[in-house]
């Protein structure tokens, strides 16, 4: 049993914006959220950049909610709200409805918080809430419960590839018949002097400190490294069937997934893509599609010295010659990286995209890298033609996981 | 203190908490049955009782604790 998955709402919020529509906007501007990180707390670190959510939860939600959820759970509460909104579902039977959202990271900042606490003032004061705030599994929990979801709540985990991967888990609930409705997407909120300590540790981060706005631009000569991003990004998807028994309306349909491993290193990508390959090769298998309907890539692209390129040559040698009407972005020049919430937030830009038929440009790149074999959108938006077009939308973690997802326009 | 003091503290801890309006939390009130506050929010609650008035109260006496003026009355004994 296979059955046609659609996408028939959106919820996102980010470092451009506390919603879907502020976000698309920013990213078609090709403006940066990204910034300087002026609290004291970061003062001592190699690198005091990163791209905060534009609204703070607490501008969302009643208080007793954030002081019970970390704030990986908060993002994804407030993004699954405008999604489910969005979708207008009047009724679905419980036990037809599920979730599935990921993050990367998880309760971070809430384990640290309680360890100082713990360290601070001993056991008695650490909150009961700590174990349901720092499991990874609780942003999804969280987005079920609100929802009364029954049909199964489930986290993939998958580092900066997670948002992807439970999109396509989602999709593959609808398909197996496990589920009409599912919630689906990543979360990530973690940014806290370990984390950035960490990942500069790795000499993963933009030390672009003269122009912190800038600090990210995926595919450019210059580039030095990611920038930390927090947000979430999640998306409603349906059964075909569903859908149009309620006369949804429907931003695009769902292709299919293409899943891979490097089996190459802990942290550095494989350098001739093959992990990349076999994942787009593989969606476009099971979306069953031919490079020819491809008009568009989202790219994983980070900002990394390493990663950019090879992602590049990984396209360019899937698509061969029709890589040239498959114009590329990468959200991460505005946005940063959502890591857990980069999979779905990119998903969100290649149904957008889709659905106006406008391809944003990669903010902060000027001079594309040497080696950098795709056509690569910059300064202004991308048009795309009219007709039957799909996309695809690059994710990959450390780890060494490849997801890459299909979407048909409607 | 007074009983109207403690219980106005009480009151907006349990607001703090849970997100029920303090008016709401009445002497007559049962945490579970009434408030909603669930064994999790009960920790906090009984947490932030603890720091807000400078009493201890042991695990085996917030079982006791199924009223408000139940709350009001050991705090009121016992700081």
């Amino acid at each position: 049993m296979s059955r046609t998955v659609v996408v028939t709402g959106l919820g996102a919020t980010t470092p451009l914006g506390g919603d879907v529509a502020s976000t698309w906007e920013g990213l078609l501007a090709g403006r940066s959220g990204i910034t300087i990180l002026e609290d004291p707390k970061f003062a001592e670190l190699p690198v005091r950049i990163a791209a905060p959510v534009k609204v703070d939860p607490s501008e969302k939600l009643e208080a007793h909610e954030i002081r019970r959820m970390d704030r990986s759970q908060q993002l994804a509460l407030i993004a699954a709200r405008e999604a489910w909104a969005d979708a207008a579902i009047d009724s679905v039977d419980p036990t037809r409805l599920g979730v599935a959202v990921a993050t990367g990271v998880g309760g971070a900042i809430s384990l640290m918080e309680q360890y100082d606490i713990l360290k601070e003032r001993g056991a008695s004061r650490v909150s009961p809430m700590t174990v349901p705030m720092l499991m990874p599994n609780g942003p999804a929990a969280v987005v079920g419960l609100e929802l009364g979801a029954q049909a199964g709540v489930h986290t993939p985990v998958s580092a900066c590839a997670s948002g992807a991967e439970a999109i396509g888990y989602g999709a593959e609930m609808i398909r197996t018949g496990r589920a009409d409705v599912v919630v689906c997407g990543g979360t990530e909120g973690c940014i806290h002097p370990l984390t950035i300590a960490a990942f500069a540790a790795m000499r993963a981060l933009s030390t672009r400190h003269d122009n912190a706005a800038g600090a990210s631009r995926p595919f450019d000569r210059d580039r030095d490294g990611f920038v930390m991003a927090e947000g979430a990004a999640i998306v409603v998807l349906e059964s075909e069937e569903f859908a149009k028994a309620r006369g949804a309306k429907i931003y695009a349909t769902y292709g299919g997934q293409g899943l891979a491993a490097d089996a190459h290193h802990i942290a550095q990508p494989e350098p001739e893509g093959r992990g990349v390959i076999l994942a787009m090769n593989r969606a476009l298998a099971d979306a069953d599609l031919s490079t020819k309907d491809i008009f568009h890539i989202n790219a994983h692209a980070t900002s990394t010295p390493a990663g950019d390129v090879a992602e590049s040559k990984a396209i360019r040698k899937v698509l061969g010659a029709d890589a040239d009407h498959a114009p590329v972005t990468a959200v991460k020049g505005a946005t940063g990286h959502l890591l857990g919430g980069a999979g779905s937030l990119a998903a969100i830009g290649s149904i957008l995209a889709l659905r106006d038929r406008k391809v944003p440009p990669v903010a902060n790149t000027v001079n594309l890298d040497e080696g950098v074999e795709v056509d690569v959108v910059l300064g202004a938006p991308r048009d795309l033609p009219a007709g039957d077009l799909a996309a695809l939308s690059n994710s990959f973690g450390f780890g060494g996981h490849d997801v890459v997802l299909a979407f048909r326009s409607n | 203190m007074s009983q109207e003091d403690i219980l106005a503290g009480l009151a907006a801890i349990v607001n703090e908490v849970a997100g029920i309006p303090a008016e709401n939390v009445q002497m007559e009130k049962s945490f579970v049955d009434d408030l909603d506050v669930d064994s999790l929010s009960m920790v906090e609650v009984v947490m932030a009782c603890e720091d807000k008035f400078g009493v201890t109260i042991p695990d085996t006496e917030v079982k006791n604790l199924n009223t408000v003026a139940d709350a009001v009355n050991f705090i009121a004994a016992n700081k």
